[in-house]
């Protein structure tokens, strides 16, 4: 005896992105939280020691949040006008930023007085780091010149003015103490050497550069500017590796995420997007302005977005491995002996064996098939796709049920003797999903639907003539209206893709050829349903 | 000739096993199902649905088994060659055999007469049966709208609308009829009829799907009948239990209905038992009922409604799909039951599973839509299965959707991996796998002038390893309807044959390379020659078949001939065409290298040959006759318009079949009970002893104290033990001293004593 063979609910394949990995780890962040500063964000920077604060740099101020915090730990405020580039040292005690009068101020993370002031720039200075060793500070700025300033003495221990235009980008490694990469708005990207005394690299990337960044093996060098990303080999050279052209504005920032150094790009067309180790885009997020700077904690527990309008955008990554960790654990350790009992019981050879059926679980629309109650059967299917829940809103269940019945020849029987109400939920449904483009992302869906209900419309129009209702009446003419202009549009596309067919066949040489390779069940979905 | 030429067509199995009702029997260990299957009785094991004896000696049809009533080991058959044989099938063996009538009675076929035939009692083996009475005349056909009732006392039997029964004792007839229509304008005929084992009740089955009891029928007057309704569609078969307790019925809606005799509105389902139930018959004891159904199957049911074996045969209905081998299993692949793909055994003759490739809810209703399995390929290591199915072919609305399976090693079975719906506008009519080993490409080609190229693609982005089909190339060639398509050996090439014309393509750029045309008339049929003849593409139209020679892109020879169907070895270069030929089917065996052909047999069989196929042989023969060479490495198996598959079988091959030919004995390991382990042990020690040392006086003269088995015996509770009649003579002869010559005598007993038992009156049915 076979057991009953539910209905096939079709599944429509879900077009354009495919669900991997990346994406599943990069989706799994909580919704953002808005934090308004007083203008827009210039730059984020996460402390390297936990619990990773982060520095906040935005208009005069400098604030440090706590990783879960919504109000600032600590705010600096000595600056009279716009503050720039506020940065942590690597052991996150000290922190230095540069402001647009080209004063650069080292503040001590837990006091508030600026420690130093280190005087010499004579413009704005966007860029301030720490090199490496953590007693010296570097900085870009507006007057061409990029330097190099002991933390002890507060002195000035080098100034290189070899780039052409503003600096506005720079990273200093963290292998080399001495070496440190600047980015300018000349288009150029050099390395400079403080033991040399001079840059030692030069790469041209070809845009006002907005950012640069070293991979921590520091082997590989990123640059952003005008719409390109550009990723650089600097130990062949300063060669360029590959260039990115996936933002459709200038790309203002960019960072590495911790697990295995996912390249984070953002820009000004308002997306955040991640890239994998062969550099195609795997995730995107979107915001709701310009991006200037972009952060992720070390450990990705937090990506900061800071944008043009001054919001600070803090998303969390979600908890949920953990805590169905400690769930499982907390379960697991009753529930192995109650699962395990009496599995692991070897019968005898002289036992006798009693094996216990598994119950099949049908849905009830299935139940009612299977006892060939159709019209009820139509009823449950019905009320799956009226339910107000989204949750539970499935036509694809109504349609399947309604597909079921028509094959089996049944749908006459399952419509007749139906009183106002029902019908009118049924032609709802039509008239909601006759040509839902929208809806269910597939166009062959609709096929499906207008295929299975011309039969349907006939007979409602059958009951309508009986009832002689009104309301019936006019949502049937909706349904006519609806069914025609659906007839109209698939019209127009037919002569679209004849168009196109010919195009096609003109582009292509080979003369025996006739027909395009148009994807096959677009093609044919269109025809069918036109 | 046919002996001359040592090479014969043989029918191969697929014997329809639902033709008559089964019997069920029993003998001390095992149960066992007997079914008429063409012109063998064949044996069953209910537990084990294996084949265990089949009876053969009957040249015709065989039409009918019966259990003797004195023996419940030994049963008859009748058959259509006009004899009815008593066989002892725990062994095997022919007992005896009645020629029962001159072929002069079986002259009408239309006009069945019930006979009761008088056999003889004599020791002979060959018996003629001359005495015999007409008991009713003009009986219906189909031997369940016959029936005996109450050990023999009457026999009801219907006919149209009209139920007779005849009473033996009082030699009286009695007829009862019911109006042409009922109130409802329902269908009144009558289909089967049953009686009742121990009342004098008959229930009635008819073609509106009612049933009625009967009783009172031994007047004319005041006879009474009540009415019960739950088939849908005629009521197929009836049968009482052997207590008369149950009444069991089955249809068209292949649902088993078990009704309460004493609670009229009780009554129990077992549904979705296959296609519809033809005949049930019940165990003598009981316990089992077993079901016959139309699509060649046999189920065996707990008398607790519980499917306890299933037997099932060739599924012959229709059948849309090319014969194919699976190159796994070797199995035969076809059309099985509605929306199935079965996998049969040719050398086992026995369905080795059936694939459901709908998957949907098969509803039993006649005149329904349902979709079915139109066409069907594998891929040449057997990885990959390509169907299609269908529904709506008489409507304008055609819904087909081409199905992509793959075979998954773990699971030891094929898993769905693509559905594309819609895959071609219209309807599919073939496709083939290209036989290359680099690419997995398919090639469909449908009535909307295109053909689809499909590829498997692997996605290397994903992590997980999940491979789909999608279309990789459209074709077409002037708007021309293409009908075949084949690929050439190495796949570097597809062939496509639009109408008159034959396109070849390469399968690298899909480049139309050339184009082959020999009017008049559209190509049938294309295939691609094997190894060394790779070269050449073969073609048949209605007149003609056509071989082109594709390095000059010429035509080779050609020859007018009526070739309907076309197939190549995939193990040599043979070729093997079917010609119709004045109502008769010819066959041609050539080398597409040489015109001539190398074998060629005339009116292989009646009518048109539907499908062919060849199955590579698990040993090849070395047969040194030239003619018969292509028999070789492959076996050709074809199907004809009746539905008969057949094949060829050279001398070598049946001597060596004879020779082999075992008969398969019941396991003879006693099954394991307490009282085995009681006394069996003890049995099979003494049973040692004696073969060892029968000369051993000391043996012979041990105490029987101590016997320890008799010690067991005595000291077991009673309740545990069987009944002390059974145990008696075992524990009697354990006590005497056992003596050699004994034994002989009791071996012989049980042979010698059904041959004087008495066959007093048998009534054997002989419908035809």
């Amino acid at each position: 005896m076979a057991s009953f063979k539910p209905v096939k609910v079709q599944t429509i394949p879900k077009l354009g992105e495919r669900v991997t990995e990346d994406t599943l780890y990069w989706k799994n962040y909580k919704a953002p939280v808005q934090i308004k500063e007083f203008a827009a964000v210039t730059k984020i920077e996460f402390s390297p020691l936990p619990p990773h604060n982060y520095v906040v740099t935005a208009s005069t101020r400098i604030q440090v949040y706590g990783p879960h915090s919504l109000e600032p730990v600590r705010t600096f405020t000595r600056f009279h006008d716009a503050a720039y580039g506020g940065s942590f040292r690597g052991d996150g005690k000290l922190l230095v930023a540069g402001s647009e009068e080209g004063l650069i101020r080292l503040f001590d993370t837990g006091g508030r007085v600026a420690l130093r002031q280190f005087t010499g720039h004579s413009k704005a200075v966007h860029v301030t780091s720490f090199l490496s060793d953590g007693y010296r500070v570097l900085s870009g700025s507006d007057d061409l010149s990029s330097r190099v300033w002991d933390v002890a003495s507060g002195t000035e221990l080098n100034s290189y003015t070899e780039h052409t235009d503003y600096i506005r980008a720079a990273a200093a490694s963290k292998l080399n103490p001495d070496l440190y990469v600047t980015g300018s708005y000349d288009h150029t990207v050099k390395l400079f050497d403080v033991r040399v005394g001079g840059s030692v690299m030069t790469m041209q990337h070809g845009h006002p550069v907005e950012s640069v960044l070293l991979y921590p093996s520091e082997a590989l060098l990123v640059s952003t500017g005008g719409r390109y990303v550009k990723v650089w080999d600097l130990l062949k050279g300063g060669q360029q590796l590959v260039s990115l052209k996936n933002h459709h504005k200038t790309v203002t920032c960019a960072c590495l995420s911790t697990t295995d150094n996912k390249l984070l790009t953002g820009s000004l067309d308002r997306h955040v997007k991640v890239y994998n180790s062969s550099y195609k885009v795997v995730h995107n997020f979107d915001y709701a302005t310009s991006i200037l700077s972009l952060a992720v904690a070390p450990d990705d527990k937090v990506i900061a977005v800071g944008m043009t309008n001054g919001v600070l955008s803090v998303r969390h990554r979600k908890h949920t491995e953990e805590k169905q960790e400690v769930l499982g654990k907390r379960r697991r350790n009753p529930a192995y002996r109650v699962f395990i009992k009496g599995k692991n019981y070897v019968p005898k050879q002289d036992d006798f064996l009693v094996s216990k059926t598994v119950k099949q679980h049908l849905q009830k629309h299935d139940r009612q098939l299977k006892c060939f109650q159709v019209s009820k059967a139509l009823d449950t299917a019905l009320e799956v796709s009226i339910c107000i829940w989204r949750r539970f809103h499935k036509p694809e269940v109504t349609v399947a049920v309604m597909t079921e019945l028509n094959r089996r020849g049944t749908l006459k029987n399952a419509l007749a003797g139906r009183d106002e109400q029902s019908l009118t939920t049924l032609l709802n449904f039509l008239i909601k999903y006759v040509c839902a483009h929208s809806h269910i992302h597939a166009r062959e869906m609709t096929h499906e639907y207008i295929n299975s209900n011309i039969i349907f419309i006939l007979c409602i129009s059958l009951n309508v003539i009986l009832g002689d209702s009104n309301k019936l009446m006019r949502l049937l003419q909706r349904l006519m209206e609806l069914l025609g202009r659906e007839a109209e549009l698939q019209q127009e596309l037919l002569q679209v893709l004849g168009i196109l067919d010919t195009l096609f066949a003109s582009l292509t040489p080979r003369k025996e050829v006739t027909g395009p390779a148009v994807p096959p069940i677009m093609q044919g979905s269109q025809l069918q349903a036109a | 000739m046919v002996e001359e030429s040592g090479i014969r067509v043989v029918r191969c199995g697929g014997n329809k096993i639902s033709f008559r009702a089964p019997i069920i029997s029993k003998d001390s260990r095992y149960e066992f199902l007997l079914c008429a299957s063409g012109d063998l009785v064949k044996v069953f094991s209910t537990s084990t649905e294996e084949c265990v004896h089949v009876l053969e000696g009957h040249t015709g049809q065989v039409t009918g088994v019966i259990l003797n009533p004195t023996n419940h080991l030994q049963v008859y058959s009748c058959s259509a060659d006009g004899t009815i044989r008593l066989w002892d099938f725990i062994d095997g063996i022919l007992i005896k055999f009645f020629l029962a009538v001159s072929k002069s009675v079986f002259v009408s076929p239309e006009n069945f007469q019930l006979v009761a035939l008088h056999l003889p009692k004599v020791p002979e083996q060959e018996v003629e049966a001359r005495e015999m009475s007409a008991v009713l005349c003009n009986i219906s056909s189909n031997p369940g709208s016959t029936a005996m009732g109450r050990g023999g006392e009457y026999v009801a039997s219907v006919m149209g609308r009209q139920l007779t029964v005849y009473f033996f004792k009082k030699l009286k007839t009695y007829r009862f009829s019911l109006k042409a229509t009922d109130k409802k304008g329902a269908k009144n005929a009558f289909t089967c009829v049953a009686c009742h084992p121990k009342d004098d009740c008959i229930a009635t089955g008819h073609e509106d799907g009612k049933i009625r009891l009967w009783r009172n029928f031994n007047q004319k007057k005041e006879y009474t009948y009540s009415t019960q309704h739950w088939h849908h569609d005629a009521v197929g078969t009836l049968c009482f239990t052997t207590e008369g307790m149950h009444l069991l019925s089955g249809g068209v809606e292949s649902v088993l209905v078990q009704w309460h005799c004493e609670e009229v509105n009780k009554k129990d389902f077992l549904p979705r038992l296959g296609g519809a139930i033809s005949h049930i018959c019940v165990s003598p004891d009981g316990q089992m009922y077993s079901t016959s159904h139309l699509d060649n199957k046999i189920n065996i049911i707990h008398c607790s409604l519980k499917l306890s074996a299933v037997i099932q045969g060739l599924v012959k209905g229709n059948i849309w799909t090319d014969l194919m081998i699976d190159p796994r299993t070797r199995a035969l692949v076809m059309n099985g039951r509605p929306g199935h793909l079965q996998f049969y055994s040719l050398q086992q003759d026995k369905q080795l599973y059936s694939l459901d490739i709908v998957q949907q809810e098969y509803i039993n209703q006649e005149g329904l839509d349902q979709f079915e399995v139109m066409r069907a390929a594998f891929s040449v290591g057997g990885t990959w299965l390509a169907t299609v199915e269908e529904r709506g072919r008489c409507t304008s609305d055609l819904e087909s959707s081409l199905k992509l399976w793959v075979y998954n090693e773990k699971a030891q079975s094929f898993e769905l991996n693509t559905t594309i719906t819609a895959a071609h506008q219209d309807r599919i009519m073939h496709m083939c796998f290209s036989p290359s080993t680099e690419t997995t490409m398919l090639v469909t080609t449908a009535w909307d002038n295109q053909f689809k190229v499909w590829l498997l693609g692997l996605d290397s982005d994903t992590q997980k390893e999940h491979a789909s089909w999608s279309c990789d190339y459209v074709g077409s060639y002037h708007g021309l309807q293409p009908t075949n398509c084949c690929f050439s050996s190495d796949g570097s090439l597809l062939a496509v044959s639009f109408k008159e014309v034959v396109t070849i393509w390469s399968s690298d750029t899909w480049e139309l390379l050339t184009t082959l045309c020999q009017p008049p008339g559209p190509i049938r049929e294309l295939c691609f020659g094997r190894l060394s003849c790779s070269k050449y593409l073969l073609g048949t139209t209605a007149k003609n078949l056509f071989c082109w020679n594709l390095l000059t892109c010429s035509l080779e020879w050609s020859t007018p001939m009526d070739v309907c169907l076309l197939r190549s070895d995939p193990l040599s270069e043979n070729v093997v065409a079917f010609s119709l030929h004045s109502g008769n089917t010819d066959l041609f065996v050539f080398r597409p290298s040489e015109p001539r052909p190398l074998f060629t047999q005339k009116a292989v069989c009646g009518g048109k040959v539907q499908r062919c196929v060849f199955s590579p042989r698990e040993e090849p023969l070395d047969s040194c006759d030239e003619r018969f060479q292509w028999l070789n490495r492959s076996r050709l198996y074809f199907l004809t318009e009746l539905m008969e598959l057949l094949t060829f079988s050279t001398k070598a091959e049946d001597e060596r079949i004879l020779n082999s030919r075992k008969q398969l004995l019941v396991d003879d390991s006693v099954a394991v009970t307490p009282f085995y382990l009681l006394l069996g042990k003890h049995r099979q020690q003494q049973e040692e002893k004696q073969n060892s040392g029968v000369s051993q006086a000391a043996d012979r003269v041990q105490p029987p104290q101590a016997s320890v088995a008799i010690k067991e015996l005595l000291h077991t509770p009673a309740h545990v033990l069987p009944a002390a009649s059974f145990l008696c003579s075992m524990f009697v002869n354990s006590l005497l001293i056992s003596n050699t010559g004994s034994r002989n005598l009791q071996e012989e007993k049980p042979f010698s004593f059904p041959l004087c038992s008495g066959t007093n009156g048998q009534i054997c049915w002989l419908g035809m």
